[in-house]
């Protein structure tokens, strides 16, 4: 490891830091330092363990193994509290200020000395939020409700907090997603004079064109493991995403057998402002799987929810074989064929008290119980069906979904919208949370559907998932289509499109 | 036998009062003061049926005693107007399902809380009677009360009407679609709403029925005095929750059923004479309530919540 020469000591080192989460290893012996008056970036596709080492250096989460020195000496058991005290500060996405007190009562709850039952000096905390405000370079009222803050101001009033802290080590993450481009100027002019008084800055970003702009090193996250770290001046935009996706696509995976026949699905100029989808055109065919890549936040999940009629779209049309439809509720959609299993399964997917055979049949009431007569004997009929087509484990149709494992539940999930028959399936992240077994077993039951004549959209964060399982891969970023690529194309092609690289090209 | 543990120990717990009662105060089973003691209960069990759709719904609603008032006396002042009987119960009924409305819409039409919705149309439904009526007795015309029968002959008939009510709300929460919905929106709302059931509309009709089954409750009520009482709902509400409660409806919805609020109703209305028989002071009777209400009440926070655990 080589420090930079002009700093003896760096201001944080994290020597073989480890953590695991249940049986998921999130981090496996990562190393990290940062030099005072640096900027060093953090860089790795979701999942890669970005969180949990932020979460590690500001003592959230303790590490399983390894060593964190704090300006050359060893901590043990670093806290929350501990870390503030040795001047570590983080600035989150989402700022995490009190929005009913105004910037000065929000800084004064950050700094000022701890007691209940001291008086607070009104006009020192006003003045001194006041004097760190303008350090930031804000031009903010210290007597203004958070509230009525835009999220970037809100961001430097956290900052603020944490020049008045006193911080030597500032964790940035992902300062810039929700901010225009001249915000952004802003928050990185006041990054560059944090860093020429000598602080350290940890960025975090996706966006490759801020970590050439702004930091000096950038450490490579993938799998929970540093796979590098480098001066900024000496890698390409190439070089790193290479970094970030380097494995090969196991072999996990079923092969396509089917070969797609007719255009299910036909999206032209699709969008809805209020879920922030905007102009998206793809084409989805019988027996395929469309893969649907893109960051935390591209919109994937949006577009679902756009074609399942939970935000009716506002501009374009979507077709269903052939028929131009537009969806204005779940209801509607799932009339017309549409499917949709939901993203956290556990929240609205499977309802965790009804039994196994209500949760299969919610979805197909009006066909299952004409009049509205509950019919048992035709809903165990069909429950029993599905959970030996979909080899569900559990003690019967009248055990709880509660009682299932992960993989189970997304069966049952699953069964609920098979049940409709439907023409179009939407599976949003279909194996998050799911163990390896019941995973590849939920890849064949995808292949199987498709096979049968199932147009499938597959929604994943899982990059070798999404490579492995789709006939073609559409990539968004940004609330739009960015790019379809065929099957087969490689993980760096995908992770560039989805970082917004190459876009002129396709495929890089 | 684990599904139905609230409910079956609720009816345990009330086969031993009755029990007991039996060996020690044989005099509660004499045949007219106990028609008269269920009788009185009846009019409570209504509205416990729809009080228990609404918080399986996981709603609430505090203004059935409002609600249980205008309608007592706008039923009262129908029949005093010479208003055919039957077409006196239909008003009553069609007025609670008005009333109901109101705070459906409010509740699931504009998705208000309905513990502060409910709450504002208790007070100003109450304060809006007294207003108009100064707290004014309605006098009855001959033959409303008890229909113009014999009182055994009402009585039985106030018990039976009661009884079907509840027989109807058993079976069709267990054997119709609809029933179906009312769980899958308490528990999961927006899973409910993903697999087409409309959770708004399931919201505002629970309301509206709770809301008939209290102008029923109302009817169900007058005909059993020469007058209408303005004040009769005056603290029905804690009653019918306290009721439903009791019976193994959870609070924070999605489980439970009319059956167990029977139940319930039952176990809390034997207190009092029960209280009466053993010779024991009356002032026991809201303690003894009220610690059998938090007895419930820790049993549901007792019970295992499966959706806690972490992500995995």
């Amino acid at each position: 490891m080589a420090t930079s020469p002009s700093s003896p000591a760096p201001l944080l080192t994290l020597r073989r830091a480890a953590k695991s989460f249940g049986g998921v290893r999130a981090l496996r012996g990562v190393d990290f330092d940062l030099a005072a008056g640096e900027v060093h970036a953090l860089l790795g596709e979701n999942g890669a363990g970005k969180s949990t080492l932020i979460k590690i250096i500001t003592g959230a989460h303790r590490p399983d193994a390894g060593e964190i020195c704090v300006a050359g000496r060893t901590v043990d058991g670093l806290t929350p509290a501990r870390a503030q005290s040795l001047g570590i500060a983080c600035i989150y996405q989402q700022p995490a200020l009190f929005p009913d007190l105004t910037v000065a009562e929000n800084i004064g709850l950050r700094l000022d000395p701890p007691g209940a039952g001291r008086r607070v000096d009104w006009r020192a905390r006003r003045a001194r939020a006041a004097a760190l405000l303008a350090r930031t370079g804000a031009s903010l009222d210290p007597e203004a409700e958070v509230r009525e803050l835009s999220m970037p101001e809100q961001q430097l009033v956290e900052i603020a907090c944490a020049i008045g802290a006193g911080a030597r080590i500032v964790v940035m993450d992902e300062p810039t997603a929700s901010l225009t481009a001249r915000e952004q100027e802003r928050l990185f002019a006041v990054v560059r004079e944090l860093r020429a008084a000598g602080v350290g800055i940890i960025y975090i970003s996706h966006r490759l064109e801020e970590i050439f702009a702004l930091a000096d090193r950038v450490t490579v996250l993938r799998d929970g493991e540093s796979v590098g770290t480098h001066a900024v001046r000496d890698i390409t935009e190439a070089g790193l995403i290479k970094l970030m996706v380097g494995r090969e696509v196991a072999q996990l995976y079923p092969p396509a057998e089917s070969a797609p026949g007719a255009t299910v699905l036909a999206v032209r100029g699709l969008g809805c402002a209020a879920a922030g989808v905007r102009d998206v055109s793809f084409e989805v065919r019988a027996g395929e799987v469309f893969g649907l890549a893109g960051l935390v936040g591209a919109g994937r999940t949006e577009l679902a929810r756009v074609l399942f009629g939970l935000t009716p779209a506002d501009d374009g049309e979507i077709r269903l074989d052939g028929e131009r439809i537009t969806p204005q509720s779940p209801r509607a959609a799932v009339a017309r064929g549409i499917a949709y299993v939901p993203e956290d399964r556990r929240r609205h997917g499977v309802v965790l008290e009804m039994p196994i055979a209500e949760n299969m049949t919610m979805a197909v009431h009006p066909r299952l119980f004409p009049g509205g007569w509950l019919r048992p004997r035709a809903e165990k009929d069909l429950a029993l069906g599905f959970i030996r087509d979909l080899a569900v484990k559990c003690a019967g149709p009248g055990a709880p979904g509660g009682s299932l494992s992960g993989g189970n539940q997304q069966k049952v999930s699953l069964a609920r919208w098979l049940a409709t028959k439907p023409m179009l399936l939407i599976l949003d992240e279909p194996t998050q949370g799911v163990d390896v077994g019941a995973k590849s077993e939920i890849h064949r039951l995808i292949r199987r559907l498709a096979k049968g004549g199932l147009a499938v959209i597959m929604i994943s964060s899982d990059l070798p998932e999404v490579l492995g399982m789709s006939d073609r891969i559409g990539v968004m970023r940004g609330g739009t289509l960015t790019a379809v690529l065929p099957g087969g194309t490689g993980a760096p092609a995908v992770m560039a499109a989805a970082l917004g690289q190459g876009e002129t090209q396709g495929a890089a | 036998m684990k599904r139905y543990f609230r409910e079956i120990s609720v009816t345990l717990a009330l086969g031993l009062v009755l029990l007991g009662l039996a060996v020690f105060a044989p005099a509660f089973y004499q045949p007219q003061p106990l028609l008269s003691l269920v009788t009185r209960e009846a009019p409570t069990l209504v509205i416990a049926c729809g009080m228990a759709l609404v918080i399986i719904c996981r709603q609430i609603d505090i203004s059935v005693g409002s609600q249980f008032s205008v309608c007592s006396v706008a039923a009262g002042l129908l029949a005093a107007h010479g208003w055919p009987l039957p077409l006196v119960v239909v008003a009553a009924a069609v007025i609670g399902a008005g009333l109901g409305a109101v705070n459906g819409v409010l509740v699931a039409g504009l998705r208000l809380p309905s513990i502060v919705v409910t709450l504002a149309t208790m007070v100003t439904l109450r304060q809006g009677l007294n207003l108009l009526r100064q707290g004014e007795f309605v006098n009855l015309p001959d033959g409303v009360q008890w229909f113009g029968l014999s009182q055994t002959a009402g009585q039985w008939t106030l018990v039976g009407a009661a009884l079907a009510v509840l027989v109807a709300c058993g079976l069709a929460m267990r054997h119709l679609a609809a029933g179906r919905w009312v769980y899958a929106v308490g528990t999961d709302a927006e899973a409910a709403r993903l697999a087409g059931i409309r959770p708004q509309l399931v919201t505002f009709l629970v309301f509206v029925l709770l809301g008939a089954l209290t102008g029923l409750a109302a009817m169900m009520n007058i005909v059993q005095s020469p007058q209408v009482q303005p004040l009769a709902g005056a603290g029905l509400e804690l009653k019918v929750i306290a009721a439903v409660v009791v019976g193994g409806v959870s609070i924070s919805g999605g489980r439970g059923n009319v059956w167990g609020a029977f139940a319930g109703l039952l176990l809390l209305a034997c207190v009092a004479p029960a209280l009466t028989h053993l010779r024991i002071e009356a002032y026991w009777e809201k303690a003894i309530q009220g610690a059998i209400i938090l007895l419930a009440v820790v049993a549901d926070g007792l019970r295992s919540r499966p959706g806690k655990g972490g992500r995995g």
